[in-house]
């Protein structure tokens, strides 16, 4: 016998080298209980019905026993259930006599490779019904299938479908594979099986509605348009068979815009259109300084007059960038600096 | 339980798998074309019949005895549980093979062999992990047309191996070595439905002599 003498700092294991901990069934089990006597209790300490109470119950009575002004709404107490705060995790991969249930498993990353196996099988079925069209002189079905509409499940996506851990080139090589069969003839077979990797995209382009046009007690035409410059916010109203007259805040513009520059900012649009004596304009305008009221004034008496206008001159102004907001806003001073870009002097020594 | 074990092993061919295949059978699966003389590996030479026009001929007797071992050892193998390994990195028949893998209820690995599979198992899968009882290479090479890794791992981790060898292939460390061609379509699915016909027949072998001990 040979004793070996060890300090109690070699007897302690090395806890963090062990990996990710490992979530038996039996102890998701006992937290599922636990969860739900929990869930009981509260119930009866808020005086409501144990039958009854939902998940949203729930958070509500936990925000009101353990108020949190913590920000990350994450790291407030919270009682889900335990199968939404364990992940998901592989079960024991092999029976009692050792046999793995998977016949890819030896090869490590069995769901995928299952995957690439099965998407395999089905582009083999294509050909083969090809084969068996083109032996019976029948064309090949050629239905355009919407493409613009869907896009491929994510990397991230087909790691949770799978619970296992891809690398970039796996799933290239998977969406190459789902792409061509997508792109053969007869692919039509299997259209329920691509859905399942596939996934709607929202259609985010909102055409822009241009409003009709509005007639006021007189029998005049008019339309109101919206613009913001810097800090500025103006509306306009322009109105129809008038004489160029052009009113702002109550005053006319050669008193409020004294500047060469700024009427010629609002005469801009209607020189555009060809329209220079022919509407009237009565805008308010607010907040910025002398130039960024003549740009929101601009931008709004534009939108004002997309009405007037036929489409294909509404394409022309926006090409032209009478539509566009202009973003430009004050850069924020930094710390360090003088000012947004400048720095202090820089002194050699 | 001794004697269901033990009664196979009395007899040279327990589960008759000569009857499986004849010479003619491997003729026409084309299993005797290999590769041209310029590809001949050293230690294949005993088992070439002959060169014609460069191309070697692979000695279908030698091969006849050969495929009787091997198909043997398999069904000893399936009978006693064991568990078996398909490994082939030819990509045209990988779904062949891992079809017929898939039928028998054995396993099959043709994709990228991860280094420490067989000796580094209890790591990557897990610890209590059991490791297969034999291996079946339907190809011999990898895709770089060098020995798989995974016959030098069977040999360190003494797990022995059952390999279909062609004329380019190392027959060394293979313990049950086939000569015959692994390029053909034909010749794979030859050797795909004998391997899945001996290891069934194993199967349901085992199984029957299970059924009459519980009914004894």
């Amino acid at each position: 016998l040979r004793l070996i003498y060890t300090t109690t700092a070699v007897q302690r294991k090395n806890v963090g080298a062990s990996g990710p901990e490992k979530y038996t069934e039996a102890f998701i089990k006992k937290q599922i209980e636990e969860f739900n006597l929990g869930k009981r209790h509260l119930a009866n300490m808020m005086g409501e019905d144990p039958e009854t109470f939902t998940q949203e119950d729930i958070d509500r009575a936990i925000a009101y026993l353990f108020p949190s002004g913590l920000f990350d709404k994450q790291a407030r107490p919270m009682m889900k259930h335990p199968t939404e705060i364990f992940p998901e995790q592989r079960k024991i991969q092999w029976g009692e006599d050792g046999r793995p249930f998977h016949f890819l498993f030896y090869t490590g990353k069995q769901s995928y490779y299952a995957l690439m196996h099965e998407t395999y099988e089905k582009l083999l079925n294509v050909q083969k019904y090809q084969d068996q069209l083109t032996a019976q002189d029948l064309p090949p079905q050629k239905e355009k299938r919407n493409l613009a509409g869907s896009r491929w499940l994510t990397k991230i996506e087909l790691e949770e479908m799978l619970l296992e851990k891809l690398s970039d080139d796996d799933y290239s090589r998977f969406i190459q594979l789902l792409q061509k069969l997508m792109t053969l003839p007869c692919g039509d077979i299997e259209e329920e099986y691509i859905q399942k990797f596939s996934r709607v995209v929202p259609v985010q382009l909102q055409k822009v509605v241009i409003e009709p046009l509005k007639y006021d007690e007189r029998g005049v035409a008019f339309s109101t348009g919206e613009g913001t410059r810097k800090t500025a916010r103006a509306t306009a109203v322009v109105y129809d068979n008038g004489t160029g007259k052009i009113t702002v805040n109550g005053i006319d513009v050669l008193h409020y815009f004294p500047v060469l520059q700024d009427r010629e900012q609002l005469l801009f649009p209607f020189q555009f259109l060809d329209r220079v004596g022919k509407h009237d304009m009565v805008c308010t305008v607010s907040g910025g300084g002398r130039s960024a009221q003549a740009g929101a004034i601009r931008l709004a008496s534009a939108k004002a007059l997309r009405s007037f206008v036929t489409e294909k001159e509404v394409e022309f102004m926006r090409q032209a960038g009478l539509l566009t907001v202009d973003p430009r806003v004050k850069e924020r001073k930094k710390p360090g600096q003088e000012g947004a870009r400048r720095k202090f002097t820089w002194k050699k020594r | 339980d001794d004697k269901l074990l033990s009664e196979p092993l009395s007899h040279p061919d327990f589960f008759n798998v000569k009857e499986l295949f004849t010479l003619k059978d491997l003729f026409d699966a084309r299993v005797h074309l290999g590769h041209k003389k310029g590809c001949r590996h050293r230690f294949m030479e005993p088992y070439i019949f002959g060169c014609r026009l460069d191309q070697d001929i692979i000695d279908l007797d030698q091969t006849m005895q050969h495929l009787q071992l091997a198909l043997n050892f398999t069904a000893h193998v399936a009978y006693r549980k064991g568990i078996i390994l398909f490994i082939s990195r030819k990509r045209q028949f990988c779904h062949l093979v891992e079809s017929t893998a898939r039928e028998c209820g054995e396993y099959a690995h043709t994709r990228y062999w991860q280094g420490g599979l067989l000796t580094n198992a209890h790591i990557q899968f897990g610890s209590g992990v059991r490791l297969p009882d034999l291996l079946i290479f339907l190809s011999s090479l990898n895709n770089v047309f060098q020995p798989h890794v995974a016959i030098r791992d069977a040999a360190k981790m003494n797990i022995p191996t059952v390999g279909v060898v062609d004329t380019n292939c190392n027959p060394c460390l293979i313990s049950y070595p086939i000569p015959g061609n692994d390029d053909s379509p034909t010749a794979m699915e030859l050797y795909c439905k004998l391997f899945r016909m001996t290891i069934i027949r194993a199967k349901d072998k085992r199984r029957q002599s299970e059924v009459f001990d519980e009914l004894r």
